[in-house]
Parts: C-alpha cells; sequence; structure tokens
C-alpha cells in the first residue's frame, strides 16, 4: 500500500471527516446512537455500503449517461443495501428491529451518493474503495464516540453490560437521562465540532459578520 | 374522519420528521440559513411527500407486500426484498417526472424551486416517510395524511430553524462553533422544545 493510498484512507477520519466537515449523513449519526450495539451494526453496514458501492460505481464510470447517472448510482446502491439488510435481518435480527427504517435509509445516506459523484466518478477502482472505505471509518469513528458516551453516561453500560454501578441498584452512579433522549446527540456533536476545529484551527468556518467593536473614546479631562 | 385528523397532527408535531427522527437532517442544516429557499425546499418536499407516500402505498399494498399478488393467482409469493429498489425509483421518478412538469407548465414555480428538486430524491425524509408508511401498514387514505402531514411537519421545522439562523449570524460565537456547530446546538434545542409534544396522546 502506497503513501498515497494510505491518505485516501485516512485522511477522512479528521481532516477530512464526512460527517463535521463535509456535513454528510447526520441523519442516521443521530438516530442510532443510543446503543453501542446499533452504532456498530450500523457502522459495519454504512463502512461496507460505501466501500462497494464506490468501487462498483468507479468500474462503470465510463459507461454511463451524465443524463441519468443518479438513477444508475441509486440502483447499485440500493442492491446493496438490499443485500445488507437481508445479512442482518438473517443473523442479527433484534438488532435489525432496533434499528428499524435505518437501514434502508443507507440508500439516502449522503455520504454514499457523495463520495460515489464526487470521487467514485473520476477516479479508478481501487482509489475509490479506498476512499469509500476511508469515509465510512470516518463515520464510524464518530459515532463509535458519540455512542460510547450516551451509552456509558446515559445508562452507566456498554454494549449492555454494566460498567458504572447504578444508584438505583445499590451503585454510586446516576445515569445521565438526557443522554438517552435523541437531541443530546446534536449537543455531542456540537461540541465534538468545536473540539476538532480547536485542534485544527484551519476547519472553522469564517463568520458571516464580524462584530465590530467600536474604540474606547478618549476620556478627556 | 377523527381518526385521520389525529394522525395528520401526530405527524405534524409528534412524530415530527426532522426533530423527532432527524431524517433530511444534511438538507435540514444546508440550507437552512435563508428562510426564503428554506420556505421553498419546504414546499417542494411537502408537494414530493404528499405524492410518493400514496404512490409508494399502492406498490406497497398491491405488489410487493406477502401474499399482494394473490390478485393475479400469486399468493404464495412475497416481494418484499425489491421493497427498498422500488421505493426509490419511484421517487426518483416522480421528482423527475415533477420536474419536467413544473419546467413546462409552472415556469415561476420551476425557477424558485428548480434547484431544490434534484436534492430532494436524496432526502432521506421522503424515503424514511415511506418505510414508516410501510412499517405501520397504513391504508391508503391514512397514506395520503400522513404524507401530506409529515411533508408539513419538515417544511414547519426548517422554516423555524432557518428564522433561528437569520439571528444567530449577528451574534458573537466561538471560533470553533462557528456555523455548522452552532447550528447543531440550536437544532437540539429545537428538538428538545418539539419533545414537549411527545407527551400528547392521540
Amino acid at each position: 500500500m502506497s503513501y498515497q493510498h494510505k491518505k485516501i484512507m485516512f485522511d477522512p477520519i479528521v481532516d477530512n471527516n464526512p460527517v463535521i466537515l463535509q456535513v454528510l449523513g447526520i441523519c442516521s449519526a443521530l438516530a442510532v446512537t443510543s446503543k453501542l450495539s446499533t452504532t456498530i451494526t450500523m457502522c459495519i453496514a454504512l463502512t461496507v455500503v460505501t466501500a462497494f458501492s464506490n468501487a462498483a460505481i468507479s468500474l462503470v464510470r465510463n459507461h454511463i449517461p451524465s443524463s441519468i447517472r443518479i438513477i444508475v448510482q441509486m440502483t447499485i446502491i440500493s442492491s446493496l443495501v438490499i443485500v445488507t439488510d437481508q445479512f442482518i435481518k438473517a443473523y442479527a435480527f433484534s438488532i435489525s428491529k432496533d434499528l428499524s427504517v435505518f437501514v434502508g435509509l443507507i440508500i439516502t445516506n449522503c455520504i454514499v451518493m457523495g463520495r460515489a459523484e464526487a470521487y467514485a466518478m473520476k477516479h479508478p477502482p481501487l482509489p475509490s474503495f479506498l476512499d469509500g472505505l476511508g469515509n465510512g471509518l470516518g463515520y464510524s469513528a464518530l459515532l463509535l464516540v458519540v455512542g460510547i458516551i450516551r451509552e456509558l453516561l446515559g445508562s452507566g453500560s456498554l454494549f449492555g453490560y454494566p460498567i458504572l454501578p447504578l444508584d438505583r441498584d445499590g451503585g454510586w452512579y446516576v445515569p445521565n437521562g438526557l443522554l438517552l433522549l435523541p437531541p443530546s446527540a446534536f449537543f455531542l456533536i456540537g461540541m465534538i465540532i468545536w473540539v476538532v476545529r480547536s485542534w485544527k484551527p484551519a476547519q472553522v468556518e469564517q463568520p458571516e459578520f464580524k462584530i465590530y467593536h467600536a474604540p474606547r473614546p478618549e476620556v478627556v479631562s | 374522519m377523527t381518526d385521520l385528523i389525529n394522525l395528520f397532527i401526530k405527524a405534524v408535531f409528534v412524530e415530527n420528521l426532522a426533530l423527532t427522527f432527524f431524517l433530511g437532517m444534511c438538507t435540514f442544516l444546508a440550507v437552512s440559513k435563508k428562510i426564503g429557499t428554506a420556505l421553498g425546499l419546504g414546499i417542494a418536499v411537502v408537494v414530493v411527500q404528499s405524492l410518493t407516500i400514496p404512490i409508494n402505498n399502492l406498490i406497497y399494498r398491491f405488489l410487493i407486500r406477502d401474499g399482494a399478488l394473490s390478485w393475479a393467482g400469486l399468493s404464495e409469493m412475497s416481494l418484499d426484498f425489491l421493497g427498498l429498489i422500488s421505493y426509490i425509483s419511484v421517487i426518483a421518478a416522480v421528482v423527475q417526472v415533477l420536474e419536467m412538469f413544473l419546467d413546462r407548465y409552472v415556469p415561476a414555480l420551476y425557477n424558485s424551486l428548480g434547484i431544490f428538486l434534484p436534492l430532494i430524491t436524496v432526502n432521506c425524509a421522503i424515503l424514511g416517510g415511506c418505510l414508516f408508511m410501510v412499517e405501520r401498514d397504513y391504508n391508503f387514505s391514512e397514506s395520503v395524511t400522513y404524507g401530506v402531514g409529515s411533508g408539513v411537519g419538515w417544511a414547519l421545522a426548517i422554516v423555524a430553524m432557518a428564522g433561528v439562523r437569520e439571528k444567530l449570524k449577528y451574534s458573537d460565537i466561538p471560533a470553533g462553533l462557528q456555523g455548522l456547530g452552532v447550528a447543531f446546538i440550536t437544532a437540539g434545542l429545537m428538538a428538545l422544545g418539539f419533545m414537549a409534544f411527545s407527551g400528547i396522546q392521540l
């Protein structure tokens, strides 16, 4: 694996994260993170779909007329999603019930479409595959952080195994109910964006309006 | 009738697609910088949602559901696994037809909605609405109500969000939170507000 390939694969994890910099794929990032088991299933499903759809679209990229390319991409992506959906239903039925419609919604997940359109249509299969894999990993990294915080602090457990003894079972930890509610994912991702952008100031957006601080008038005595 | 009104109110407020299920968040955050554009996108979503959900409902009930093909004498057959691909094709086709129709007959509306229509194909609120319709097994009149209601709810949420963000751009925000970060936190607060509806039993 050359340096170039490594860069394609690992760049999207922090430097060009699909969720917090490209603003793609937020819907599922918010809805599936209240439990770690659903989070991980979703991450694996999305990474697999993104990687293989990128590779498949890149293979046929020179044969797609540009006027119907969206429909062609949609067909490839939805076939992959159907396979994934059936696979999860067959081997992890209870998790598939928890995820409800969100596996199906990978079809319209902007990461898959966005990478197909922005990268796979212009690059050969191997880099496209790695790009898909990298963006899937970037998405997974963010989701895992959010999922771990929400499950650990919200219900004191990870993967359903108790880590922090809850006070209602005689332990010391009072669970934070807010973190189990869906809006908390917004706050957490907002905070993560803040942390990442303070660490890498190049990602900070310029404000539309600068606040003008009027110079203090000289005190004339 | 009361059932349908209840379903409508539930779809607009209690089960708001944008703020309770977080569907269509990408466009929700990207297009909510100005009230005008947000309203345009909102109307486009209402139109597409109220067309696609009933159409997909018919397809689901007469072609795809387990035993749905009994009218053709194929009561053993289930085309369940073709669900996702047919819903998304219907959505893409409806959006395309709507675009051509508006271009031909209502050019003024086409010019104001034009750029948003292609975006709607990949808006998860539309596909999400269809999948919820399938999961909850709505009949035809329920699916029409749910389609209109969920579209209106999404439009309401994005217009409200745009209103907040128009004011927000004049405020003094820490550098790292500028733009996307504070948009997330605003949306979170709005979602908390919408949770107040969740106690309502209809």
